[in-house]
């Protein structure tokens, strides 16, 4: 109850936002400095609550509760009154997103020196996005978590829309729209919840949701309304993981939008979708959850294998990438789906994972773009001939992509599909496909890309100094440290998965 | 009435409406004695005062037990002062911006402009007291004439002409309707006080005549529709918003509005709820899905065509027939979140409103230009102003951290705590529509470059700017602020108490 870490972490790039409105404007090495540094406070909070965080315990830690809105009416079938409180706390899955957020956005951050212009107005934007996404995995209350949610919209609109390519403000707009709409679904989802139980907090709801049938049959709540809440859920936090029919914003974002901000999405902002399916989903519904398994479950194979396919034919990175997301977003859902222990701790995996991988992958296009201008393959052979750290990092993200052993991405897999296996062999066989298809697509874009021909308009290209190649390396390591000791994770999230799949809820 | 018995009235409670009386009354003399060249702008200074003062009366009667004078026609209660001060602060805020109003070449400033904000919102102030329909029906028609005139004040400008026979003609027949409406509740129950209303339509004769209650009913709603612009009855208010002076427009979509959101409550509430017991009712009940119709109606037609506007004031008055579905959703809803989840509405909206109208006329009377791409680069004109404008368009369109988002989510328990989804996902699907039309003036904003000239706006627009500003992010952070004195402050059953 006491600790105020949660707070200083999530509001701490304030501090950034404030520096940076008494820099002024045309002071780029300052801002950027400025930027750079304002992340490294959060990362140093996160890194605390991360070893500060007791495994042993299931129980939420570095809790905090103050009353916050008050609306002064008894609810209809509850006995407290009405009152929002500013509910912050952490379990295993949100000290690990944390931690991952505040590691992305560090690199992101230094990944913006490629940012040409209105370096300060980006950097608060930036810095204000960051603030979104630690509150929304902080949060232990639906309205918080909800509002950290849309406050996450708001700079990512304007940060694709003004720093983007060329197509940048159609991205904009259809990223606004589509998450929009996922997000008033989810509102509406929220206020039933709160309507009916009274409360907004994540442990108060799950202990609501697990009266016995009858009662909540009583309370309004049959199984069929909760079905309904549970694939309006589905539905909301699809638009953001996203599930294959409301996925096509994403590829937009991931074209036009500049790379550190690529990196962020990617990296967590998709995360929040699946972050939200545990959570609120397994968390809240467990039974009706088992209910649509299967169909989950298909939805997963369904964007693994159409992710896949589709990235195969493509010939700008950037979209071999994006649908390389959609792909593996797939295994996410699968994960879930399978409601094993394993299977939960694979689509975990999978979410750090990818958000490593992504934003080394997404940061390796950006400094090959700052040099040559182009993302496309056919454009691109031979670089490692040139720049031959660049496209060793490039094969190092390509191998972790596809699931090489000794990376996370192996881990993640494996377990994802060790879950599987274990409640629905047939679409988990069938899913595996989705594995050999991604070595397919990856290998041959990053083949085309380092070696072969060093094109023409390549040989003038001067390799990354130390310092742009950094961060790569940095992402480099952890993707490694969880590859060879896995444990670093799982022993995080054992508690807290373990609680989940055993249906007794969210948290508690 | 003897003097006696006139005098016995407790005229207390009636300060802050006799305090815009005095004032209204004085600057009309002073105008007429003033000479003829002399400027008439300070009249706006001493009209504050008057406003200033009355916001001291209205506050200083906070917790006052209800009471009522003038034979029970006029009625002192929580609800009436919830809504007073709204009005109060609302016309405080667009008197500032009158008096930086610029207008074209040859306007200068007239004294009516002055003292018929403050007449119109007497009317308004009566309004939210009356408890009976005629004087119900006396503040409407002051309000409106005052509105009326102050629509066509710049005589020699076409779109204000334009505006204001627009909005006499249409005005007049919805208030003829109306008053037809009134008529029949009255031959129904024969009192046209409130009160008495409420328990004599609760008469089995009256019961047996039922179709002719319906019809009273649909001819109040239409008329009082006109009034806060709901679909089908909105088709006035682009024209009028376009062609009003800028203040003006800001009054009409903020003072106004709310006045008819009042008219609404008292009239259906009071005498549509049967009198006793609260909240079981007859026909209101029956009723609802047809408001529920209209309110649905209105946030679609709102959003949709506000998609397609490029002069901004009209994008505005597109915005505000959306916000006028918006807020007619609790009175679907019946719950007991109504008089609550509306004052913070309308309260978010007066801040969010006003504060978009003072960026609106500082930037189109700067460039001459009311279309959007006035807008263009004003990041880089006044950083500090296109801040400001982005928070109000963020607060209008629902996003978080703001009083709008506030707002919407109080309607939206209202909403959905009595079962009305697909209402609440009318509401959803048209805010996000909104986001389109909000989000383009953010656009122009940040990302096109217009004209690089330095800006920066006069002392009384940057006040109201930021009064707006600040009340917008204090009421979206912390709620309770507002909810908190409105609970405290104000009692509701009040309303319904006899």
């Amino acid at each position: 109850m006491d600790s105020i870490l949660l707070s200083a972490l999530i509001f701490s790039p304030l501090l950034g936002i404030l520096v940076l409105l008494f820099v002024p404007k045309t002071d780029e090495v300052v801002i950027k400095w400025v930027g750079l540094l304002a992340t490294l406070l959060p990362l140093a909070l996160a890194f605390l609550v991360f070893i500060g965080f007791d495994q042993t315990k299931e129980a939420l830690q570095f809790a905090e509760q103050y009353k916050w809105i008050d609306f002064h009416i008894q609810p209809l079938d509850a006995g407290n009154d009405f009152v929002i409180s500013y509910d912050l706390g952490v379990n295993g899955l949100s000290v690990v997103l944390l931690l991952l957020t505040a590691i992305v956005s560090t690199l992101a951050a230094a990944a913006s020196v490629w940012i040409k212009d209105q370096w300060k107005g980006y950097f608060m934007l930036f810095l204000l996005l960051e603030i979104g996404m630690l509150g929304v995995f902080a949060s232990q209350n639906l309205l918080l978590f909800f509002i950290f949610f849309e406050i996450t919209l708001i700079p990512t609109f304007f940060l694709i829309g003004k720093w983007g390519y060329l197509d940048k403000e159609k991205a904009a707009y259809s990223f606004l729209i589509y998450n929009g709409l996922g997000s008033a679904i989810l509102l509406i989802v929220f206020i039933i919840l709160y309507m009916k139980a009274g409360t907004m907090n994540f442990t108060g709801l799950s202990a609501y949701l697990s009266q016995s049938p009858e009662m909540l049959e009583r309370l309004y709540m049959g199984e069929d309304f909760r079905l309904g809440l549970l694939i309006a859920l589905l539905v909301a936090l699809g638009v953001k993981l996203p599930i294959v029919p409301l996925h096509s914003w994403m590829l937009q974002v991931h074209v036009q939008a500049p790379p550190p901000i690529v990196m962020i999405h990617s990296g967590i902002l998709l995360k929040i979708g699946a972050y939200g399916l545990l959570q609120f989903g397994v968390g809240f519904f467990p039974g009706e959850f088992e209910k649509i398994a299967f169909w989950i479950a298909l939805l997963g194979v369904i964007n693994l294998l159409y992710g896949a396919f589709i990235a195969f034919v493509q010939i700008d990175f950037k979209k071999v990438l994006a649908y390389s997301s959609v792909s593996h977003m797939g295994i996410v859902l699968i994960g879930i789906a399978s409601l094993t222990e394993a299977g939960t701790q694979g689509a975990m995996f999978q979410v750090v994972s990818h958000g490593l991988i992504s934003a080394l992958l997404f940061f390796i296009v950006g400094l090959i773009y700052q040099r040559t201008g182009t993302s496309l393959i056919t454009h691109l052979g031979g670089l490692a001939k040139v720049m031959p750290i660049t496209a060793g990092f490039l094969l190092v993200g390509g191998l972790a992509s596809l699931g090489l052993p000794g990376m996370s991405g192996f881990i993640s897999e494996f377990m994802a599909f060790l879950g599987l296996f274990k409640t629905m062999p047939v679409l988990a066989a069938i899913g595996t496909l989705g594995i050999i298809l991604t070595a397919v697509y990856i290998l041959r874009a990053v083949l085309t890309i380092t070696f072969g021909e060093t094109k023409p308009m390549l040989i003038s290209i001067k390799e990354a100094r130390f310092v742009e190649w950094l961060p790569a390396l940095i992402l480099t390591f952890f993707i490694i440290l969880i590859g060879v000791y896995p444990a670093i994770l799982s022993d995080m999230l054992h508690l807290t998965i373990e609680a989940m799949t055993a249906g007794k809820g969210a948290m508690s | 009435m003897t003097t006696q018995k006139l005098l016995s009235f407790d005229w207390g409670m009636m300060a802050p409406e006799f305090t815009i009386l005095i004032v209204a009354t004085l600057l009309s003399l002073i105008d007429l004695f003033m000479p003829n060249k002399a400027s008439r702008k300070p009249l706006a200074l001493f009209a504050i005062a008057g406003v200033v003062i009355a916001i001291v009366f209205a506050t200083l009667q906070i917790g006052d037990p209800t009471g009522s004078i003038l034979f029970d026609t006029y009625r002192f209660d929580a609800f009436a002062l919830a809504f007073k001060l709204l009005f109060l602060f609302a016309t405080g805020l667009i008197l500032l911006l009158a008096m930086d109003y610029k207008g074209e070449k040859n306007w200068q400033y007239r004294g009516e402009f002055f003292y018929l904000i403050l007449t119109a919102l007497l009317g308004a102030m009566m309004m939210a007291s009356s408890a009976d329909l005629i004087t119900l029906f006396v503040g409407l028609e002051l309000l409106s004439i005052s509105s009326y005139i102050l629509a066509g004040i710049r005589k020699t400008n076409l779109h204000s002409n334009e505006a204001a026979f627009k909005y006499v003609v249409n005005g007049g027949i919805a208030t003829a309707i109306t008053l037809f409406g009134m008529s029949y509740v009255y031959g129904l129950t024969g009192t046209t006080n409130l009160y008495s209303i409420g328990e004599a339509l609760t008469d089995p004769i009256v019961e047996q005549n039922g179709f002719l209650l319906l019809i009273a009913f649909v001819m109040l709603f239409v008329g009082l529709s006109f009034k806060i612009a709901a679909a089908p009855f909105h088709m006035w208010a682009p024209d009028v918003y376009q062609g009003s002076p800028t203040p003006i427009t800001a009054f009409l979509s903020v003072v106004s509005k709310t006045a008819g959101f009042v008219l609404i409550l008292k009239v259906f509430i009071l005498s549509f709820l049967s009198g006793q017991g609260g909240w079981h009712t007859t026909i209101l009940l029956e009723l609802q899905p047809y408001i529920a119709f209209i309110a649905g109606i209105t946030m679609i037609v709102g959003n949709v065509i506000a998609l397609r506007q490029r002069n901004i004031k009209r994008m505005f008055a597109y915005s505000s027939i959306a916000h006028a579905g918006y807020v007619l959703v609790p009175f679907v809803s019946l719950s007991l979140l109504v008089f609550k989840a509306t004052w913070f509405y309308l309260l978010a909206y007066l801040l969010m409103n006003i504060g978009a109208f003072a960026v609106i006329q500082f930037i189109s009377e700067r460039d001459k230009s009311e279309d959007i791409t006035a807008f263009s680069g004003l990041y880089k004109r006044s950083p500090l102003v296109a801040v400001m404008m982005s928070l109000f368009m963020i607060s209008l369109a629902g996003l978080p951290f703001t009083a709008g988002f506030i707002g919407k989510f109080g309607i939206f328990m209202s909403t959905l705590s009595t079962g009305h989804y697909v209402l609440a996902s009318v509401m959803v699907t048209t805010t996000v529509i909104s986001y389109v039309y909000y989000f383009n003036v953010l656009v122009q904003m940040y990302f096109r470059n217009g004209v690089v000239d330095r800006i920066r706006p006069s002392v009384g627009l940057l006040l109201v700017m930021v009064i707006c500003t600040v009340g917008t992010l204090a009421f979206g952070i912390y709620p309770s602020a507002a909810l908190e004195f409105f609970h405290n402050g104000f009692d509701m059953t009040q309303l319904l108490e006899k």
